[in-house]
């Protein structure tokens, strides 16, 4: 089993903490894990980008190579497509659909959609709304992380430990919030794909 | 034992923790900053009375490092490689005294400048100090070298160098810890002239540390950090620095590589190991992220003997860090490119938060300066060197900490005038302080805005020296007290500060601005600390 996933998205809007939780799930899974992550200036609402990589076997690089990438686990449509160098041929782009606009060229959100369904395989949701539907609209991100959890090799209940253990301080109720944004993201996947 | 989950940075921290560490310095900065955060948040560190406080900056941690050694306890001193910079003056001279308990500087470099002003290569420092350096390829290695380091630093009473880089410092793997060790006594040096670098001291200190050259290069050879694995195709031989031998291995899985490879974690480089490497192998690729370091050792002015490619053959990209598909394209090994990006695709840069108090006082300076904007404005390192990009185009130089104010005083010797400095507080009481003497014993006409927001900002909210004490330094140091101005950055007082900028660019002389409010992020993070703790509490 080896998976090779890029995270992506905008300083601030928590990709660490998705990556936390999947770290965590494959941890559960006594799988290897490297995870690199972007610190400093540019988590000052700049391009962010985290490579992790699981697997069954040793890992060597922190980097996943071009054209190697599994997945690319996206909370933002532009952000999306800034990493395709990266997807392998049978890798799968899950992404939300709610723009970020924090610069004054952002471009056209439907151009932005047809660059994105142009890749064979990929999946675009309105996170925000399935977390709003779930019961918080700040859980959109653990919505994204249950709509890319079919391209994962890691089983359910070890992604709902890895929520319990990176949301635990905040509390059972917080907890509860995400693993029920977790399985709204998980079935509107297994329902479009 | 169960593994941890760690970066390379936190590693080190948790290596140098189990190994005895007495005391850590050191002052933030990507990509080293969470070495001290993981000492700072760890219990065992509390329950061992670890010392453990950011110092006022790189300089003054090296030697209270220096002198935590000196009383016989392990001690350990991080920064970025910038940082080595500003204490490389206690670097250099503490290889001459060497260390009574053991010393690690852990410098983490940044090549690409991911969020740096320059990517120089601390292994040359290390070699410019003659001292042992040590440069982890994972997360364990990163760990046992932290952990290793402290004897090797006492078997020679020497200050070892733990180099890193951003990959590394950022990157998380589970590591395996080793056993908890003591920590030293306090015990003063057997030679009480030891450090006392006086002329007749220093040189018998000198020729100490250059007879111990031999030994370090032995240690190199021998301590088990360097790797010589043999390979049957020795039509090229590979030298692979640090983190390189990952990127190495990624092209051949499995491990199923036929070139002769030498992982090269120590230095100064292992004689025996190179001797077999250029002897037995026709070619030689040095793999090595950061500075053409070792590629230069080896090729020496005159290029004889065995062929040696790398970053100054062009083999490997001169500039930028290493990643797998440039490391296998120096191999002949065919390279996926994977989809082009979308021409849609916009850069996103990063830009200061929405309501930071630094857009105030950029908003009201441009403002207060109006024409007389452009070509005025040096700044420092922090958050508001992103008042260097639109929509503020503000400033007109960011080169080193405390920078901006030695710089106008330069400009204003010119005739610039107004001639403006912009700085933040913790960067005021790292490097800047010294500066606004200067300008008060000159009676520099300048204008200096100190951009309070109570924390170090950039590096994640450490907590800032300055903190209070900004108002009395700067009337300790002579700023006249009718030119020491303190505004609030926020919109609704947009015009009284524009007023009070406008008043202080007109004086021949020097002025202070301090502007204060707190930083955006570290402000959120207090509230939503308190709102958790109110609702454990309700629970």
């Amino acid at each position: 089993m080896k998976n090779d996933i890029i995270l992506a998205g905008v300083g601030g809007q928590g990709i660490l903490t998705i990556a936390a939780t999947i770290g965590m799930a494959a941890l559960h899974q006594d799988l290897n894990l490297k995870q690199a992550e972007v610190h400093g200036m540019s988590q000052r609402g700049g391009a962010v980008q985290s490579h992790l990589r699981i697997s069954d076997a040793e890992i060597a690089s922190d980097l996943i190579p071009l054209g190697n990438a599994t997945l690319i686990l996206s909370v933002e449509p532009m952000e999306s497509l800034r990493y395709l160098p990266y997807l392998s041929d049978q890798g799968w782009l899950v992404t939300n659909s709610n723009p970020m606009v924090n610069i004054p060229d952002y471009p056209d959100v439907t151009k932005l959609k047809e660059e994105i369904e142009k890749i064979s395989h990929s999946l675009i949701l309105d996170a925000k709304e399935i977390a709003r539907k779930a019961g918080s609209t700040r859980s959109s991100n653990i919505v994204m992380l249950g709509a890319a959890s079919p391209f994962i090799d890691i089983p359910v209940e070890s992604f709902e430990f890895g929520i319990g253990k990176i949301f635990g301080r905040k509390g059972e109720e917080m907890v509860n919030l995400n693993i029920n944004a977790f399985k709204a993201g998980r079935e509107y996947a297994l329902k479009n794909c | 034992m169960q593994k941890l989950l760690l970066l390379g940075d936190e590693a080190v921290a948790q290596g140098a923790i189990d190994a005895g560490l007495s005391g850590i310095y050191g002052y933030p900065g990507t990509p080293s900053t969470e070495i001290m955060e993981y000492v700072q948040r760890s219990k065992e560190a509390a329950e061992r009375n670890i010392k453990r406080k950011w110092s006022a900056n790189e300089k003054t941690a090296m030697e209270a490092a220096l002198g935590l050694a000196y009383a016989g306890k392990r001690s350990m001193v991080c920064m970025k490689h910038v940082g080595l910079n500003v204490a490389a003056d206690p670097f250099m001279n503490a290889a001459i005294t060497g260390v009574n308990g053991g010393l690690i500087v852990a410098v983490a470099d940044d090549p690409s400048m991911h969020s740096s002003q320059n990517e120089q290569d601390s292994r040359f420092y290390g070699k410019f100090a003659l001292i042992p350096v040590l440069e982890p390829c994972n997360q364990q290695e990163a760990y046992d070298m932290a952990y290793k380091g402290f004897e090797l630093s006492e078997k020679y009473r020497i200050p070892v160098m733990l180099r890193l880089t951003t990959r590394l410092s950022h990157s998380r793997a589970g590591v395996k810890r080793f056993s908890v060790k003591e920590q030293n006594n306090l015990i003063l040096p057997e030679d009480p002239k030891q450090f006392v670098l006086l002329p007749s001291v220093a040189r018998v200190r000198y020729k100490h540390l250059l007879a111990n050259q031999p030994n370090f290069g032995e240690e190199s050879d021998s301590f088990g950090f360097n790797q010589y694995y043999d390979g049957e195709d020795k039509s090229l031989g590979i030298i692979a620095c640090g983190i390189a031998y990952n990127y190495l291995m990624e092209n051949y899985p499995g491990r199923n590589i036929n070139h002769p490879v030498l992982k090269l974690s120590q230095y100064p480089i292992p004689k025996k190991m190179i001797d077999r490497m250029t002897n037995e192998n026709k070619e030689i690729l040095v793999l090595e992220d950061g500075a053409p370091c070792v590629e230069e050792m080896l090729k020496g002015f005159q290029e004889k003997g065995t062929p040696v490619r790398g970053r100054l053959s062009g083999d490997i990209p001169r500039d930028g860090e290493l990643n797998p598909n440039i490391v296998g394209k120096a191999l002949g090994i065919e390279q996926e490119i994977g989809l082009p990006v979308p021409e849609v695709v916009k850069n996103r840069p990063p830009g200061m938060c929405k309501g930071c108090g630094h857009i105030d006082v950029f908003n009201a300076l441009i403002e207060a300066l109006g024409e007389k904007l452009e070509g005025r404005v040096f700044s420092d390192i922090g958050c508001y060197t992103l008042g260097a990009l639109p929509p503020f185009n503000a400033i007109n130089s960011c080169v080193d900490m405390g920078a901006s104010v030695t710089m106008a005083i330069g400009a204003a010797d010119a005739g610039l005038f107004p001639s403006v400095a912009v700085i933040g507080d913790s960067t005021f009481t790292h490097s800047g302080i010294t500066g606004l003497l200067d300008a008060v014993i000159k009676n520099s006409p300048i204008t200096l805005i100190i951009s309070d927001n109570l924390t170090t900002g950039m590096t994640g909210g450490q907590e800032s020296a300055a903190t209070g004490r900004l108002q009395s330094i700067c009337e300790g140091l002579g700023v006249d007290p009718v030119h020491l101005r303190k505004i609030e950055p926020l919109k609704k007082y947009h015009d009284k500060n524009v007023k009070v900028l406008n008043e202080e660019l007109d004086y021949h002389g020097v002025s202070v601005i301090l502007a204060e409010r707190e930083c955006i992020q570290t402000a959120a993070r207090k509230h939503r600390a308190e709102s958790i703790a109110q609702r454990a509490k309700g629970a």
